[in-house]
């Protein structure tokens, strides 16, 4: 069996994250699977052990959403406006968490475009502040395809390593 | 380190990421990983001034990516690979979670898909044999 389709990660400009990830499905039920609370319940649950207690959703320009994450009592809480829904295409929302950790609102533009029974799905992210957590994030997330964070990993697996002179 | 979820980056990393986010400082710390330098020779190579290397340095200490020696006149900059290690293993993690829910929705939607008939197989027609089936003596 073929692995999981790979998940891309990349950088625009200063101030943007695109991800990418195909799914084998119509566009549809991408669309979907990404706008109804009783399935985003059973996929958007981040690593093990996390349940998502609270999913709403108003799905209409100007609505709101609220998700609540929870695991051994701790609850991780993210509200957002839609701005744009045109199903099945494209969604336009901002987004903060509670505990604001990306330096202000963040604009997450979703498009899903289909061919073959298959869907390509966009996510671009787009961060308030640049200057910090936003471009370190950048800096990382991009993985392996990044020269500079392969300078980076190789800082880190040289551990403790000792300077000459 | 205090779990505060799975999106949020433990509060000691705020320095470590602002530090990472600046090019100039990037380029400093993989210079340093080829080993320790003073500050005339990390300002070297870039079209700067000696202060404005200086101020990218202090950032990098205060977020313990960098450490001076002790050697009042040379005081050479070395690299802490630890906190790098720390944000490193946070983006992996964070990266992983959104794997894993991508992961999670390729079964949901090979479910919907057997539930509502839209299967990658040709369909078969099931109904029309039958059908033939029954009529055939």
């Amino acid at each position: 069996m073929p692995g999981p389709n790979p998940l891309t990660v990349t950088h625009v400009g200063d101030h943007e994250l695109l991800f990418t990830r195909d799914f084998d499905a119509p566009r549809t039920l991408v669309f979907e699977a990404h706008t109804t609370p009783a399935l985003l319940q059973q996929w958007m649950l981040g690593p093990g052990g996390w349940t998502m207690p609270v999913c709403e959703v108003d799905l209409r320009p100007g609505g709101r959403f609220r998700y609540v994450w929870r695991k051994d009592g701790k609850d991780m809480g993210v509200s957002g406006v839609f701005r744009e829904i045109v199903p099945p295409e494209r969604i336009v929302h901002t987004e903060i968490f509670d505990q604001d950790w990306t330096g202000g609102e963040t604009v997450v533009t979703t498009t899903f475009t289909e061919a073959n029974g298959r869907t390509t799905m966009t996510m671009t992210v787009r961060y308030a502040d640049a200057a910090a957590r936003a471009g370190a994030l950048q800096t990382g997330m991009v993985g392996g395809m990044s020269d500079t964070y392969d300078r980076l990993q190789d800082l880190i697996t040289r551990g403790e390593f000792h300077p000459a002179g | 380190m205090e779990l505060q979820g799975y999106a949020h980056a433990p509060a000691r990393l705020d320095a470590t990421f602002a530090a990472l986010a600046d090019p100039t400082r990037r380029a400093i710390l993989a210079r340093l990983s080829q080993g320790e330098a003073s500050v005339t020779e990390l300002t070297a190579p870039f079209d700067m001034s000696q202060p404005a290397i200086s101020k990218h340095l202090k950032v990098l200490e205060r977020a313990g990516l960098v450490s001076r020696g002790r050697d009042a006149q040379r005081r050479p900059v070395r690299a802490e690979p630890r906190p790098l290690a720390e944000a490193s293993a946070w983006i992996d993690t964070y990266r992983q979670a959104v794997e894993a829910n991508f992961a999670r929705l390729d079964t949901l939607l090979e479910s919907l898909k057997a539930a509502r008939g839209l299967g990658n197989r040709p369909r078969r027609k099931v109904s029309p044999r039958r059908r033939r089936t029954r009529k055939d003596p």
